[in-house]
């Protein structure tokens, strides 16, 4: 029974950090209506950028992240402006151009990445990487738990920022109508930059968090990407507690497949879900709650 | 049994009811009108009968055969053509390809295709744009684009969604003549319409909806003296 | 028929006839052979994204499958790997039709989605389900010829029939028809035209073709695993970078991409070694933004750049 209870908070908590991954995309694909299938590369930079302030000023990885998350909004932000804006006004047969540059540009970081620092597998193990506490008969790991906690809070300040502030709520009418935002004096393209450039900063945030407990190569990024894609369709395009709630889901799902079928096939978990969301519950979670 | 019938249709999206039990026929040969303010479910009309929403309630009949369950295409071989509200041309493709596309409901043939599609671009006075790629014309070319393309699919009943809005005076003109061609053909018309000028001028009978329920119908013009018509345009002060 | 329309075809298939005697030496006959492969595998992709507008992210699928059907036959009925060049396609399209009936009911970027999912889903399933497939350790069998001519000569018959097969479909009712459903759905269902039915008559061929190809690749580099033939992004996100550049909707828009894709990354390997893959990265992300409808699709704007013409006034002035 505490196998049972200990798999499935430990879904939760990794669940959390997916979720701040996932939000990022979300906020990206609710904007743009893109696919970004860069994310998990951007998650990957925010990695690395942690992974050598550790490695080369001894910085913990939750200090380093206050370093990465402002590096990959400014990446963000000029990845946005100077390339996908410029697809805007492009007529291309295919629409599809946005996302294959995506491709491209996911390309580049992850071999950027790999010629700076080989595909080799690095790790960073701090003080308290294994360390756990116990609730009842359930071993519970700290640095999954004070990430979630951290996942959590961003995840709050980014809810106040999108409904409290001016910039938060221009991005969202522009989610919701680009032209009419537009006519209400909205800056779209300004816009779009910010937004990326903040879901790349999530991306980074949520990278850091799952520093300690992953292993890091270049070729990261693609995991991390599908888990985002999988979470955004589970809850919703542009979804916030969607996001949450689809992490929650991934995480707990992702858990007990580990633990109760086998590590090589936990990954078709995730994607029956998904294919099942995409085929029967278009709109994820975000949709049965508007019923 | 009557060319076209629609039964107590009610069309329900979420909590809002679009269409409320509406009924009415069309005879053959008539040009039946469907006027109402903006947002009164006149399109939604249309969509209900070329089901792109299915039925919340109701009936739908074409020659005597019940046709509200049918998908889109089948109606579309039945004999019903649409032309769409916010034009939908195929963009990529030239005009005499978009009307191509239309006339291969009924042939297989490239050769034969072509020659109905030179035919129907005649008729619609659109011959001279023939190797224009549809992404190039102009918005009241794109509006007889539409007709031309359903046209050539070979309707019975032409569905046409608000074919004058955007136009200036002489085009809407030309818009009425090509209509009047098309009845002339023996093509029955239902026409959604916003300009006054042409539906009161070309319909034999018109529907008038208001909030998705009927307000009143009859001859062209006793519908322009009906009340409640008026209210719904121009307010109680009209009345 | 013109003359003058079948000049270039007769052109381009003698030069494609004799160019591997010019050619001696096994490497230069290599590329060629992988050029037509991606080209074939091109051509397929290209019927149902390109011209049918349904963008597939998992055409790896039908590429393994194909493969695996030759692999499997060999592993274990002991039979030659060349009869899954028969067996191949028709598994493939078998397939796709379950596929094609739960997919297209999704457009755009869902779309793209779901078939990620399935070719995903089916590399996994061929990596773990071990007894049958062997798993990571993958299908090892002899070649069969010494040299490569045999085998260039049938990768040239393959892609010779793919792009016979694209030629018939596109100049048909199917080929407007497609092209109708990719431009607006719901124009083309209005139209009369069974949408669904007809992204059918896309995907089958198209399914067929990457079995195809992937039942030669079995033959030709003798060695396959679920890594390398269901992959995501070396097969089935690389077909469409490929299709893109060479020019989508185009019928040499495959092969011209496939050429850019093969030669360009072996010059970027013997001058950069490693940061090949960076660089061929760095090109997707400039075609993308500089020729977005790839090089078929842009070629009037690239010939007006080379030789510096200014584009055409539209009143004709001037000034």
């Amino acid at each position: 029974m505490s196998l049972f209870g200990q798999t499935v908070i430990c879904g939760i908590l990794l669940g959390g950090m997916y979720a701040l991954i996932a939000i990022g995309m979300t906020l990206i694909m609710g904007v743009m209506k893109i696919i970004n299938l860069a994310h998990g590369a951007l998650v990957m930079v925010g990695m690395y950028i942690t992974y050598v302030c550790y490695k080369s000023w001894g910085l913990d990885p939750y200090i380093g992240m206050l370093i990465a998350m402002p590096a990959l909004f400014l990446i963000g932000c000029l990845i946005q402006r100077y390339m996908i804006n410029r697809l805007v006004e492009v007529d291309s047969i295919l629409p599809e151009n946005q996302v294959l540059l995506t491709v491209g540009i996911m390309l580049v970081l992850t071999e950027l990445a790999r010629l700076i620092f080989k595909s080799d597998y690095r790790s960073v193990t701090t003080g308290y990487s294994s360390s756990t506490f116990f609730v009842g008969d359930m071993s519970i790991s700290i640095p999954m738990t004070v990430g979630f906690f951290i996942a959590m809070a961003f995840t709050y300040l980014l809810h106040l920022f999108l409904t409290r502030t001016d910039l938060g709520r221009s991005i969202r009418a522009t989610a919701q109508d680009r032209n009419a935002a537009v006519y209400m004096g909205v800056n779209a393209s300004r816009v779009t930059v910010i937004t990326f450039g903040i879901g790349s900063a999530l991306a980074a945030a949520g990278g850091s968090l799952l520093l300690p407990l992953f292993y890091l190569w270049p070729d990261i990024g693609h995991l991390f990407t599908a888990k985002a894609f999988i979470i955004t369709i589970l809850g919703g395009m542009g979804s916030t507690m969607g996001a949450i709630f689809g992490g929650l889901t991934l995480g707990i799902a992702e858990s007990l497949g580990a633990t109760y079928i086998s590590m090589g096939y936990k990954d078709v978990v995730g994607l029956v879900i998904f294919l099942l969301v995409l085929l029967f519950l278009p709109g994820g979670f975000k949709s049965l709650t508007k019923r | 049994m009557s060319f076209f019938e629609v039964k107590n249709i009610v069309k329900n999206f979420g909590g809002l009811t679009a269409v409320n039990n509406v009924s009415f026929t069309v005879e053959e040969g008539e040009i039946f009108g469907l006027i109402g303010p903006n947002g009164s479910g006149k399109t939604t009309i249309f969509n209900l009968i070329n089901r792109f929403y299915p039925l919340t309630s109701g009936e739908i009949y074409f020659q005597g055969q019940r046709i509200d369950g049918l998908p889109t295409h089948k109606i579309c071989e039945l004999g019903i053509g649409r032309t769409f509200q916010v034009v939908k041309p195929l963009r990529r493709m030239t005009v005499l390809e978009n009307v191509m596309a239309g006339a291969f409901l009924h042939t297989g043939s490239i050769v034969r295709a072509r020659a109905k599609a030179l035919e129907v671009l005649d008729f619609c006075a659109l011959a001279h744009r023939k190797d224009v790629e549809a992404k190039s014309l102009t918005i009241a070319d794109r509006k007889r684009l539409e007709i031309a393309r359903a046209l050539a699919t070979e309707p019975k009943l032409l569905l046409l969604d608000e074919t004058a809005a955007g136009l200036n005076p002489k085009e809407q003109e030309e818009a009425i003549a090509i209509i009047q061609k098309i009845r002339a053909a023996g093509i029955t018309i239902i026409i959604v319409e916003h300009v006054m000028k042409v539906i009161m001028g070309i319909s034999n009978r018109i529907l008038a909806i208001n909030f998705g329920r009927e307000i009143a119908r009859g001859t062209p013009r006793e519908i322009a003296n009906h009340p409640e018509v008026i209210k719904a345009y121009l307010g109680d002060a009209y009345a | 028929m013109t003359a003058k329309s079948w000049l270039t075809p007769t052109i381009i298939a003698v030069v494609a006839l004799v160019l591997p005697f010019l050619l001696r030496d096994p490497y230069p006959q290599h590329i060629l052979i992988m050029i037509l492969i991606w080209a074939t595998l091109g051509t397929a992709w290209n019927l149902l994204g390109g011209y049918a507008g349904q963008v597939s992210f998992g055409h790896a699928a039908f590429f393994g499958l194909g493969a695996y059907s030759a692999g499997l036959l060999f592993l274990h009925l002991k039979i030659s790997t060349w009869w899954g060049m028969l067996l191949g396609p028709f598994v493939a399209t078998a397939v796709a039709v379950p596929i094609g009936l739960i997919c297209f009911r999704l457009r755009g970027p869902y779309f793209a989605l779901a078939t990620l999912a399935l070719g995903e889903i089916f590399r996994l399933v061929f990596t773990n389900w071990v007894k049958f497939t062997h798993g990571a350790q993958g299908i090892l069998i002899l070649s069969t010829f010494p040299t490569k001519l045999p085998y260039y000569y049938i990768a040239l018959a393959i892609w010779g029939l793919a792009m016979f097969t694209l030629n018939r479909l596109i100049n048909s009712k199917l080929g407007y028809y497609f092209v109708s459903i990719r431009e607006d759905q719901d124009a083309a269902e209005s139209l009369g035209i069974p949408t669904t039915r007809y992204k059918m008559y896309a995907l089958l061929p198209s399914a067929f073709l990457a079995g195809l190809t992937g039942a030669f690749y079995m033959n030709y580099i003798a060695f396959i695993d679920p890594h390398v033939v269901f992959s995501l992004g070396d097969i089935s996100v690389m077909v469409i970078l490929v299709v893109m550049m060479g020019g989508v909707a185009n019928p040499w828009g495959a092969p011209v991409g496939a050429a850019i894709y093969i030669a360009l990354n072996e010059i970027f390997r013997a001058w950069l070694g490693s940061a090949n893959v960076l660089a061929f990265g760095i090109l997707v992300c400039l075609v993308i933004l500089f020729l977005p409808n790839g090089v078929m699709g842009e070629l009037g704007q690239i010939r007006r750049t080379a030789f510096r013409q200014k584009p055409a006034a539209a009143g004709g002035g001037q000034k």
